[in-house]
């Protein structure tokens, strides 16, 4: 019990490896397998063709069956070993297949047919990544409008959630004045509310305000975050006055004192703030779908969701589009992750 | 150099776009008396709000006094409270099958049975990794990373990741079926469905927790531990009596933010099981969703009058919160 | 010629027909069809739309493809803030039926609708009293039992002959499931309408003259019983009713990875089963199975169809009437392998673009919808349809599971569709 509780205290060890490091490492390397692991194998998955998606169990890379082009037959044909009766060992392709019983050739010898029933034989795979999947999704739209969308809405959106959000937490933290208050709690109560249920009569509010199938009908109904207002407001408090109050017998204005002093000091609030909208505006689905009805004002992800028919999921596609969605976030994540997880740790604690 | 160039345009732009409001601003200084000045800066912000917040939330109440199918408010016939009347008529409340609007109480049952689950647990595991990376690991940048990843995910993708992995002829089974075992319908029980929301909703958020309580951590003064050490305190009770207690605000943000999120959860369990087995993940937001925006007759008021109930127990629960939290701030002064 | 008229009148003539056409391009109409593709519905479209607007410069058509549920959840929100696609590809007509424009007076020859694609015309009408041309549908479909032939003769099981009971099918499947190691002799698509066909078949009516029609009838009730019980005893593959909670889930995968050996689907399924099933293994269409009610499957099918909100009626009507002439109908069908809604073409053989297997399963479906039977047809126009479907899906699901009981599931199907039925005519 008393290790198990040095494994909880202990910060940072004391030279040795003992059992309690091996243990954290194993939770870790575990703990990140789980993780990163589906994703991984997502990816993977999505460069299989839809018949290699099918099989069972399924295969860790992706695969096809080969085939060969024999003479006189004009297409290709599929190869087989087969693994039981007078040809067992040998590698043969089928010409047709009837019932239990399939036609084959010898590719050396084409003249000669010989019949095998069809469960005495297994395919010839080989390793084949099936590029159709993205190859096809990316001819279907026109992938670049579709992504200028999506970082038009994501970059407008945070610059001015980063301003209007930064205001409202500027006066919020360093202003006293009459409903100060309320304002603040009004603000905070509405993280209750789940978008969900305020879907249609927004859709509504931005058709009478002629924002629906244009980008601002996304941009404006997400700019004034109350996360962004909370956690900056938070962070601004934590700015000693003193600095304001030097800079006002400077004479500087309000609003000179607002960017100019408090903006650069809670630039890692700000920064944090910056990811949150990044991230929220680019995987945003429900809403963009609802206010966006043509295509030309489509973002990625409901460009890349649009082949989905009525009855009909074709998984190749639906993972191929998946990776393509998360490869951005994914990407930046990876050049910026010291910043983003340093970031969300400091001004999230405070 | 060019970079140089491009960042001092950029640097310029900038200040002259924010040097805009200057002369207004100081107008206004003058001219208006203190406390007005702070509208000034909610103002703008406070203004979106209102008219994407507010605004649509009064339509929802009154919606909520309104039946029909039609979607203009000003085209459907009021009823007054029937909306509430039917969700809450039962006989008995314990027993969904005995209610009008079976689907409303399965959906609070469910949902609060995955909120006690999910933030203890979330809370646990956030804990226990956030203790393990305080701890001095090599590549702990890389873990806190791998940990995080999820959190950037959209629920929609996080949802197929694991409907992939979890699908009959998922990688899951294979590895099931490679040990010698039966492959599982893990989303066709009702049990293990429920479970996975609540896995899946943990392995999606809990890196951001995570964060938080790790910041927490560092945050602890070295030299209380180092006191501590002197006095040979057994590293349980160092645990209970110094991290735990001067953790505890850190932990307070975890709880409350996990318990408004998992209220509120509905993305990812909408794409990975679609509320099933039966009504078995089917959650209250879930619920609003279906019956006033995806069924085929949809009942706006209905379900308008359910997100009123959901947002008064939001609202209770962050009202008690808020009370611990200020009762704890005051105490320490 | 041109050389002989003076050279005057040849410029007058060129410059009145550049600015005519200018002119003509600046009042083009502008049509938005919001599209969603089963298999190639949209992009064939386009193709057609494309060829249509060289022939008619003053009409540009923009064809919006979408997913089939943001036509479902999002279009009827902006259709009731005015501000809806002109045509939108819709297989639910009920949710949008107050929104739709009667095509009648803008057609060029409603009569020709009238007999070319009457008994469809009527899915998209609010009720008896109702004689609007409201659309084109696409396509026709029809449900089917899809045979997995390779699996019926490993295990030297006959494939069910024409007439053969439900009872019947599930025998033989059950017996194929176990001669072969297939985990599931059968598997349904997950929806209301599927079900639909085997409950008129073993004697649901549906409707009744007077009042909300109290579809639990006998007939319903025995082939629920069957259904629920073959879900449990592993006849049927029950992951594809219970592993979702609401909405439609088909077994396609199953079908197509040799876990089922009947598919109880649809015509829609064709260019899926060509493409993805390939040498996997041999398929058939089967002759819908029978029962006390008959031997039917259900009629389907989605719709292009015209909304009130148009600024250019004529035009979309000019549209719609370009491609439901009979030639072009025709390609249409040809290029998205789809059954005709159109009568007269049901009749001909069309030249479909397809295998052997394709070719045989095409002509096969085409037979079994030559047999549906009436009520059928009136079901899946009826405006409550959907609500009926859905109920169905959805009790029936929890039935299987066993959160609930048969008896509760029937009074649940009926209170929800009484319910949905107030909803709606509440005014």
């Amino acid at each position: 019990m008393d290790r198990l509780a040095r494994l909880l205290t202990a910060t940072r060890g004391r030279g040795r490896m003992d059992w309690t490091d091996w243990a954290s490492y194993l939770y870790l390397v575990l703990g990140t397998l789980l993780m990163l692991g589906p994703v991984v194998w997502l990816a993977l998955s999505s460069l299989k063709s839809p018949s290699g998606l099918i099989e069972f169990p399924p295969t860790l890379l992706p695969q096809e069956q080969v085939r060969v082009a024999v003479p006189t037959y004009p297409a290709p044909l599929p190869l087989y070993r087969i693994t039981e009766g007078d040809h067992a060992g040998q590698t043969l392709a089928e010409v047709r297949k009837i019932g239990l019983q399939a036609t084959m050739v010898d590719p050396a010898a084409p003249e000669t047919p010989i019949r095998v029933p069809i469960d005495a034989r297994t395919k010839v795979m080989r390793l084949h990544a099936a590029w159709d999947n993205y190859g096809d999704l990316l001819q279907k739209f026109d992938f670049g409008r579709y992504l200028w969308n999506s970082v038009f809405i994501t970059t407008v959106a945070t610059l001015i959630t980063l301003l209007l959000n930064s205001m409202a937490a500027f006066a919020l933290s360093k202003y006293r004045f009459a409903g100060r208050d309320p304002v603040f709690l009004l603000m905070l109560a509405t993280l209750m509310i789940p978008p969900t249920i305020i879907l249609v009569p927004n859709y509504l509010i931005a058709a009478v305000l002629g924002l629906t199938d244009n980008p601002w009908g996304v941009i404006w109904p997400a700019v004034a975050t109350p996360t962004g207002v909370f956690l900056l407001r938070q962070y601004m408090l934590t700015l000693p006055d003193d600095l304001l109050e030097a800079a006002r017998m400077d004479n500087a204005s309000e609003w000179r004192i607002y960017w100019r002093i408090v903006l650069p000091l809670s630039k890692p609030a700000l920064a944090v703030l910056a990811i949150f909208s990044v991230m929220w505006r680019w995987n945003e689905f429900l809403w963009p779908m609802v206010v966006l009805g043509r295509s030309e004002s489509f973002t990625l992800p409901l460009a890349l969701n649009s082949f989905q028919g009525e009855l009909t999921t074709q998984w190749n596609y639906l993972l191929a589009m998946t990776v393509v969605t998360l490869v951005p976030v994914t990407v930046i994540f990876a050049l910026l992750q010291r910043h983003i997880t340093q970031g969300i740790a400091s001004a999230g604690v405070k | 150099m060019i970079g140089t160039i491009a960042s001092q345009a950029a640097g310029r732009l900038y200040a002259a776009v924010m040097n805009l409001p200057e002369r207004p601003m100081r107008w206004a200084q003058g001219h208006l008396p203190d406390g007005r000045l702070g509208w000034l800066f909610v103002g703008p912000n406070l203004a979106i709000f209102a008219v994407f917040t507010f605004l649509p939330i009064i339509v929802d109440f009154y919606y909520a006094g309104t039946g029909g199918t039609n979607l203009l408010p000003t085209e459907r016939p009021w009823v007054g409270l029937e909306n509430f009347a039917s969700l809450l008529a039962c006989k008995d409340y314990f027993e969904p099958n005995s209610c009008v609007r079976d689907q409303f109480w399965y959906a609070i049952w469910n949902t609060v049975k995955f909120v006690a689950l999910q933030v203890a647990l979330m809370l646990a595991f956030s804990l226990v990794t956030a203790l393990v990376l305080n701890r001095k690991i090599i590549g702990r940048g890389f873990f806190r990373a791998a940990f995080f990843y999820p959190v950037l995910l959209s629920p929609v993708v996080v949802a197929l990741i694991w409907k992939w992995v979890l699908q009959r002829d998922g990688v899951l089974n294979a590895a099931f079926v490679g040990a010698g075992l039966q492959p599982v319908e893990w989303l066709l029980s009702a049990r293990s469905a429920f479970g996975w929301t609540v896995f899946v909703s943990i392995w999606a958020h809990m890196g951001f927790y995570t964060l938080i309580l790790l910041a927490g951590l560092q945050a602890i003064p070295a030299d209380i531990y180092e006191a501590a050490a002197m006095d040979a305190a057994p590293p349980l009770r160092v645990f209970r009596r110094i991290t735990l207690p001067l953790l505890m605000p850190s932990v307070l943000v975890v709880l409350v933010l996990g318990l408004i999120r998992a209220v509120q959860i509905f993305d990812e369990v909408y794409v990975l099981t679609g509320g099933g087995p039966g009504s078995a993940t089917t959650y209250l937001v879930e619920f609003i969703y279906n019956t006033g925006f995806s069924a085929q007759v949809r009942q706006y008021g209905l379900a308008a009058a359910a997100s009123l109930l959901l947002a008064g127990v939001l609202l209770v629960l962050t009202l008690i919160q808020l009370r611990g939290m200020r009762a704890k701030g005051s105490s320490r002064g | 010629m041109l050389a002989d008229l003076p050279l005057r009148i040849t410029l007058a003539a060129a410059t009145l027909a550049a600015f005519g056409g200018i002119a003509v391009k600046a009042e083009a109409a502008d049509i938005r069809i919001a599209c969603y593709s089963d298999g190639n519905e949209c992009p064939a479209t386009k193709i057609l739309a494309e060829r249509f607007m060289k022939d008619n410069a003053d009409i540009h058509i923009t064809i919006d493809e979408m997913p089939y549920k943001q036509i479902l959840e999002s279009v009827p929100v902006q259709l009731a803030a005015g501000n809806g696609p002109d045509i939108a590809r819709v297989s639910d007509f009920g949710q949008v039926a107050s929104y739709q424009l009667d095509l009648t007076p803008y057609l060029k020859d409603p009569a020709y609708w009238q007999t070319a694609y009457g008994p469809v015309l009527d899915w998209m009408r609010t009720g008896p009293d109702d004689h609007g041309i409201y659309g084109l549908m696409t396509q026709l479909t029809v449900s089917a039992p899809i045979v997995n032939k390779t699996l019926f003769d490993q295990a030297g099981v006959p494939i069910p002959a024409k007439g053969a009971t439900w009872d019947d099918w599930a025998v033989a499947t059950a017996k194929v499931a176990k001669a072969t190691k297939t985990p599931f002799g059968m598997a349904w698509d997950r929806s209301g309408a599927r079900f639909s066909g085997p409950a008129i078949s073993e004697g649901a009516k549906f409707f009744y003259s007077a009042g909300h029609p109290p579809m639990v009838d006998n007939g319903f009730k025995s082939m629920a019983a069957k259904f629920v019980k073959w879900n449990q005893d592993g006849t049927v593959d029950k992951d594809v009713w219970v592993s979702t909670g609401g909405g439609y889930r088909d077994a396609f995968e199953e079908f197509a990875n040799g876990k089922i050996a009947v598919y109880l689907s649809g015509s829609w399924q064709l260019a899926r089963l060509q493409k993805q099933i390939g040498e996997g293994f041999e398929w058939v269409i089967g002759d819908a199975p029978c029962g006390a009610g008959g031997c039917t499957g259900m009629p389907g099918g989605a719709g292009f169809v015209a909304f009130k909100g148009t600024k250019s009626p004529k035009e979309v009507a000019r549209f719609l009437d370009y491609l439901a002439s009979e030639p072009v109908y025709a390609e249409w069908m040809v290029m998205t392998s789809n059954l005709p809604a159109n009568l007269d073409l049901q009749k001909k053989k069309l030249d479909y673009k397809l295998t052997p297997a394709g070719i045989a399963a095409m002509a096969q479906f085409q037979a079994n919808a030559a047999t549906l039977s009436p009520l059928a047809y009136k079901l899946q126009g009826s405006a409550m349809s959907r609500p009926m479907f859905n109920a169905t899906v959805d009790r029936i699901s929890q039935a299987i599971s066993g959160q609930i009981t048969l008896d509760q599931a029937y009074e649940r199907i009926t209170s929800d569709v009484a319910d949905a039925a107030a909803a709606k005519n509440r005014k």
